[in-house]
């Protein structure tokens, strides 16, 4: 099933939750809905389930009108952050519970559960209630239970928002393999990019109740589209800066060269990652003289605070192997060189 | 239990000694003193205190009724949490203040107010007689008079289990294709039903034991309209004490086993709540 969301618009109180949005999802798609708290990205999902009213816009479910269509007839799967199962219910309740609504027989339902309990790895668990299950296993059940009415698309809550890190990478690559095996058209809500980067094939970022950048991992994060991205995907450093001349900035002892678009004295900030500044022992082509004042440990990577002379520093991330290799501490001379940024006029 | 294994956090001592001192002092004594009474009587003796028909019709008309007005309080009791919860309107302050005033009114008050209203000659018993109904010295004015005493137990312990209740839960049975009847009856009445029949014991222990307001109202009639209650009080102003304690503890005994029971229920459909 595919989505489509046309000027979609939702207010609460004066607050603009959601503005003018429109977007595209193919049948079949992982998409994750990327964006800080608050930025509408929940309110939007919820539209799409039919659990929340847009003020004005239109909602297409396989190219059919749905905007009116109540939630419980829209064949959406909903996945809740706190799993919002059925208490009183045991497990197999659980799941069974949109079959028993569709009035399937007693034979299909027992064989849809036992299917999809064997999906989620939690057979034998049947007869538990949710009370007795892990929360990493609850919002297991809470998938499953979206999926047994074999929903045309499955719509996610921050799915893994309230369990722990350990727990959170073992559903996220359990959702990937679900999504192949089932291909349900798959819209989740994060805010956490490490997520939206690792499991979908597109993200939709998300603020202030607009869509900043819509692609894939990759180019959201070699390629932010906004200031808003370029800070929120991934570390950066940002430096502050003019033109100098005609498709040149200089920063310090840094030369960028821009696009020519940028006037000269035009006020700009430079975007770059710290794992994309080059730091070397002996000197290379274009590189600066700096100092290392800082080291800290960050597991796969050591992070240098770099001293560039004039009162300036900025940040650089060596893995550790080359780190390692190279024998970098602190106070020692280096030579760095900034090899991809991007630039946004102020 | 082991009492001497050291603790974490302390105090377990010093609570569990005051707990019991105090459920001893309050509870335990006057109902040992109810038993030592009663073994005054021989077996015979207490048979035919406690088994006498007049006796007999009493515990029907005590149980009965209050059974009935605890089922009653238990329907309406749960509509009106749920209107209290779920709906804001004007006056919703008065209202959730006027389901309290059962529990502040002196019983006699009460019942002395119900009886002059259902009366023949009543506001609203008035309206009844020519239809050849009178509610007032009969079983439904008893029933009305404990449905009046027992409503506020049924809706303070709904209450705060129905703010409680998730509304996503709700959400998520529609998103599943629930009708609003089936949510309804599948999701959040089940998910009501350990605070409900707590709520329905509560008031149907407190009609059990209720005197004040129905001895007005229900004319007293042997074997027809006399409760429990006044049988007891009877037997006692005919200075009958071990009579009296004697049917007392047969009262004490049917409700305790009651109780028991509803709990016994509660705990194994509520398992899901614990752990």
């Amino acid at each position: 099933m595919s989505i489509e969301v046309k000027n979609l618009n939702k207010t609460f109180n004066g607050f603009k939750a959601v503005q003018n949005i429109s977007l595209k999802l193919e049948s079949g798609s992982l998409v994750a809905l990327l964006g800080p708290s608050g930025s509408g990205k929940s309110t939007l999902l919820r539209m799409i389930a039919g659990l929340e009213i847009p003020d004005t816009g239109e909602i297409l479910l396989t190219g059919r009108e749905a905007t009116h269509v109540s939630a419980k007839e829209r064949n959406v799967g909903f996945v809740f952050q706190h799993y919002a199962l059925f208490k009183h219910m045991t497990v197999f309740e659980n799941i069974a519970f949109g079959l028993r609504v569709r009035k399937q027989s007693e034979k299909q339902i027992r064989d849809r559960v036992h299917e999809l309990l064997s999906l989620i790895q939690l057979s034998g668990l049947d007869k538990r209630y949710p009370s007795q299950l892990s929360g990493g296993q609850r919002q297991r059940v809470a998938v499953a239970r979206a999926l047994a009415p074999r929903p045309g698309v499955l719509l996610l809550d921050e799915p893994f928002g309230a369990l722990d890190a350990k727990v959170r990478e073992e559903l996220r690559e359990w959702i990937l393999r679900l999504h192949e095996e089932s291909h349900v058209t798959t819209l989740f809500v994060t805010h956490d990019q490490n997520e939206a980067l690792e499991v979908a094939s597109r993200i939709l970022i998300m603020n202030n109740g607009k869509i900043e950048q819509d692609g894939t991992p990759i180019e959201i994060f070699d390629h932010p589209a906004t200031h808003f991205i370029a800070q929120f995907v991934g570390e950066t450093n940002y430096i502050d800066t003019e033109v100098t001349e005609k498709g040149l900035a200089v920063w310090g002892p840094f030369r960028f060269s821009i696009d020519p678009k940028f006037a000269p004295h035009q006020k700009i900030r430079i975007y770059f990652r710290p794992h994309d500044v080059y730091v070397t022992e002996s000197f290379e082509t274009l590189q600066v003289k700096a100092r290392i004042k800082k080291t800290r440990f960050k597991g796969t990577v050591i992070e240098y605070l770099l001293d560039i002379g004039e009162d300036k520093s900025i940040f650089a991330q060596v893995p550790k192997g080359v780190a390692l290799a190279s024998g970098f501490k602190e106070n020692q001379d280096v030579y760095a060189a900034i090899t991809a940024y991007h630039v946004f006029p102020l | 239990m082991n009492f001497q294994k050291s603790r974490v956090l302390p105090g377990f001592g010093l609570a569990m000694g005051l707990t019991l001192t105090y459920l001893c002092l309050i509870v335990l004594f006057p109902l040992a003193a109810l038993v030592l009474k009663t073994s005054a009587l021989s077996w015979g003796q207490f048979v035919q205190e406690v088994a006498s028909p007049r006796v007999m019709a009493s515990y029907r008309l005590t149980f009965g009724a209050s059974f009935v007005a605890a089922l009653c309080n238990s329907v309406f009791g749960a509509v009106l949490a749920w209107v209290l919860v779920r709906y804001d309107f004007p006056g919703r302050q008065v209202v959730d203040a006027l389901i309290d005033l059962p529990f502040a009114l002196p019983t006699a008050v009460a019942g002395i107010t119900l009886t002059a209203i259902y009366a023949p000659n009543g506001v609203i018993g008035k309206l009844f007689a020519p239809l050849g109904i009178s509610i007032a010295y009969t079983p439904l004015g008893i029933t009305l008079a404990l449905i009046f005493i027992g409503l506020p137990f049924v809706v303070r312990t709904l209450q705060p289990v129905l703010e409680s209740l998730d509304p996503e839960m709700e959400k998520a049975a529609v998103s599943l294709g629930a009708t609003r009847w089936y949510t309804v009856t599948r999701v959040v009445l089940p998910s009501l039903l350990p605070a409900w029949i707590t709520g329905f014991s509560l008031a149907f222990a407190r009609a059990v034991g209720e005197y004040g307001s129905v001895v007005f109202i229900s004319g007293n009639m042997p074997m027809k309209t006399e409760i429990t209650p006044l049988i007891i009080i009877t037997k006692l102003e005919q200075y009958d004490y071990a009579g009296a304690t004697a049917v007392g503890l047969v009262m004490l005994v049917i409700s305790f086993c009651l109780l028991l029971t509803i709990n016994w229920v509660q705990e194994h459909m509520g398992r899901y709540r614990a752990h």
